[in-house]
């Protein structure tokens, strides 16, 4: 905030470095931006809700992020992410009860080019098929 | 920094290279670097080092046929090696001079011999960090001469001359937009860059902000002196992290260097940029949302007029450009209007760069004279569709565009005819589609997608979409009935006219040109049940029948 000299319109890039360091955007933390920015307490919780790339709840500790992107979609994405869900017992969006894993869509990672891509904690895998991101949800689960 | 200055830095960057027997760009740009290509060019630094020859190792942006990739070219002979990983590195040097690694090479001369590479013509030749080596290639020129040597009114006219035309789909006449915000009366305005590609499937933007940024910075100095703004804006999406880390050192060292800031090149010309992150918004894209956004408030458009232009950011005359116009601008004003209005077809001119995708040979970022034939495109520079499969559809301008049939690929690529086949030019992704790919569903797609970023101010957009979604499930499924198209063709056009924004204006086109092209499938679907493609499930509907 004090990057931004505590300018109003810094209201998203305030968000995203909340983000960035808890993982997620508590009521708490949007509360004290919107004080400390002197926003309306409405409008820093419309633009957190917005936006879809603030997430309102605490993350897994591993995530996987198929992109559901077009070129993705022609290849194949939407069946990664049934076989995914299925296999978490989740919907998109979710976390395990365990909280081990996240199961979330991306709208575009800009890889089309090696499309279906899904991000395992980050990373970039492309042309990812079912059998890998299965392998390694059972890295993850089985840890 | 005046222009003596610049040329020195040019030359000393040159002498430097010329110390090197041979170049070895490796491409690190996304797809590239998925692949492992950091390990490769450690692999490569590390085998140089042990040879006897001078090899200069350098990462540089996304050299274009990314799904060869990891790519590497050897330069000065420019011989481009393909799916290359670590352990290739040790011989790639030593074949240095002679012969070319065997199993690496990648022929791909009908990919490039159709493109002609104006913005993209750094890519795959600089470090996309190291100012001086997009000084070397003419970078910052033309700001400098334009500055000491034209008046804003001369840059707008050389723009409008050249006839660009706004590279983020609308197709604006960018000297017009630049003329009315020079008009605009107000001492403070301002210049912004819209790098927020929402449409999924493109990633030219990206790929020019990651490979080459500055040359979007000199863009919009240059917008800035010929409109008479100081202060600018690049909006970049924050799912793409690596972009922001590139124009945030683009900018740092563009101000060390006094390209940036107060007094530039001794002239009273004041310009600084600052980056604004985006928040996973597609209808951010759209002018007066994106304004809203960097404001720090809800993205949501606002009715035009006014337009930015005359009351944009907080009330301000503001001019907004697409990332690729931004990249236009310095080689026009280089090499002159005129060069520019000569390339592409009638109404369009210039090249546009596409991103390739989907099922298609050779995925990745390609840059050709506008008026060129689809069919060239996709045949010939994409290498047709692999597999064995038959070519169906190619989808341009995301979700606010259309697919395109087989029988139409003849005709060239302009911002006019596309629009006439009811598509449009949008932002440049272009996604192939071939036998296996169902047409219903690929517009349910599309308005899925725009059914969740509709932002939900207005409400032919917000309930009309949704409505759309349900009846394209209700087909999908096989429970639709005929009634259900007659009812999603009336929806289409009531959302078309009504909505406020470009996205709900342009939400019905999938739909629309789907219809209009593949209506069979849509039938088939109602009337027989059953899914040409094999992509819909059905046995719901099977059920019922039985």
């Amino acid at each position: 905030m004090r990057k931004n000299g505590f300018a109003r319109h810094a209201l998203i890039e305030t968000l995203h470095t909340v983000q960035s360091s808890f993982g997620y955007l508590d009521d708490d933390s949007i509360r004290f931006v919107a004080l400390s920015l002197r926003v309306p307490l409405s409008q820093a919780y419309g633009v957190a809700t917005f936006y879809h790339y603030f997430t309102l709840k605490p993350p897994g500790k591993h995530t996987v992020t198929v992109c559901a992107g077009t070129a993705c979609y022609i290849k194949g994405a939407d069946k990664l992410i049934a076989a995914a869900e299925n296999r978490l017992c989740i919907k998109q969006g979710q976390t395990t009860p365990d909280g081990q894993v996240s199961l979330m869509v991306a709208r575009c990672v800009g890889a089309c080019s090696r499309a279906p891509v899904a991000l395992c904690d980050g990373e970039v895998v492309g042309e990812v098929t079912q059998e890998q991101i299965l392998e390694q949800l059972e890295r993850w689960t089985a840890a | 920094m005046t222009i003596e200055e610049l040329e020195q830095i040019a030359k000393n960057v040159k002498q430097e290279n010329e110390k090197y027997d041979y170049e070895i760009n490796v491409c690190m740009d996304l797809a590239c670097a998925s692949q492992g290509a950091d390990k490769l060019k450690d692999a490569l630094v590390k085998a140089a080092e042990a040879g006897a020859k001078k090899v200069l190792v350098r990462r540089t942006g996304c050299m274009g046929p990314c799904s060869h990739g990891p790519l590497v070219r050897v330069d000065p002979e420019e011989r481009l090696y393909r799916r290359v990983n670590a352990s290739h590195a040790e011989a790639i040097v030593k074949s240095l001079g002679g012969a070319p690694v065997p199993g690496l090479q990648c022929n791909l001369d009908e990919h490039f011999d159709k493109q002609v590479r104006v913005v993209l013509e750094n890519a795959g030749y600089i470090d996309p960090e190291k100012i001086d080596d997009y000084i070397a290639r003419d970078g910052y020129k033309a700001l400098l001469t334009v500055l000491t040597e034209m008046t804003p009114n001369g840059v707008i006219h050389r723009i409008t001359e050249s006839g660009l035309r706004g590279r983020g789909g609308g197709g604006y006449p960018t000297g017009l937009k630049w003329g009315t915000v020079a008009k605009a009366t107000g001492d403070v305005k301002y210049v912004v860059c819209n790098g927020d590609e929402g449409d999924p499937g493109a990633f030219m933007d990206r790929s020019v902000m990651e490979g080459d940024p500055h040359r979007v910075i000199e863009g919009m100095a240059i917008a800035a002196y010929a409109v008479g703004a100081s202060k600018g804006f690049i909006y970049v999406r924050a799912e793409y992290p690596v972009a922001v880390s590139r124009l945030t050192t683009a900018l740092r060292e563009a101000r060390r260097h006094g390209l940036l800031g107060n007094n530039i090149c001794n002239t009273p010309f004041n310009f600084d940029v600052e980056i604004r992150l985006g928040a996973g918004a597609f209808v951010c894209g759209e002018e007066t949302a994106l304004i809203a956004s960097i404001e720090g408030r809800r993205g949501t458009p606002k009715p035009r007029p006014p337009y930015p232009a005359s009351s944009g950011l907080w009330g301000k005359p503001t001019l907004i450009n697409n990332v690729e116009t931004y990249a236009n601008i310095a080689p026009i004003v280089r090499n002159g209007g005129k060069w520019f209005f000569n390339m592409g077809s009638e109404r369009s001119k210039g090249t546009k760069v596409f991103a390739l995708t989907g099922k298609i040979a050779n995925t990745g970022l390609v840059e050709v004279p506008m008026g060129i034939k689809l069919r060239e495109i996709i045949e010939e520079i994409g290498g047709g569709v692999p597999d064995g499969h038959t070519f169906k559809a190619v989808q341009t301008g995301g979700p606010s565009g259309g697919c395109i049939p087989a029988d139409m690929l003849d005709v060239g690529v302009s911002y006019d005819a596309l629009l006439k086949m009811g598509s449009i030019m949008g932002s440049g992704g272009m996604i192939v589609m071939d036998d296996t790919s169902c047409m219903v569903n690929v517009a349910r797609f599309f308005i899925e997608f725009c059914m969740t970023e509709s932002c939900g101010k207005c409400i032919p957009c917000r309930a009309g979409t949704a409505q759309m979604f349900t009846l394209l499930t209700r087909i999908c499924d096989g429970t639709g009935t005929m009634d259900d198209l007659a009812l999603l063709e009336d929806l289409c056009s009531t959302v078309k006219e009504t909505s406020l924004c470009g996205l709900g204006q342009t939400a019905p086109n999938p739909v629309l040109s789907t219809l209009k092209y593949f209506r069979n499938e849509y039938i088939e679907h109602i009337v027989h049940k059953r899914c040409p493609a094999g992509v819909c499930n059905m046995d719901a509907a099977v059920e019922v029948v039985a």
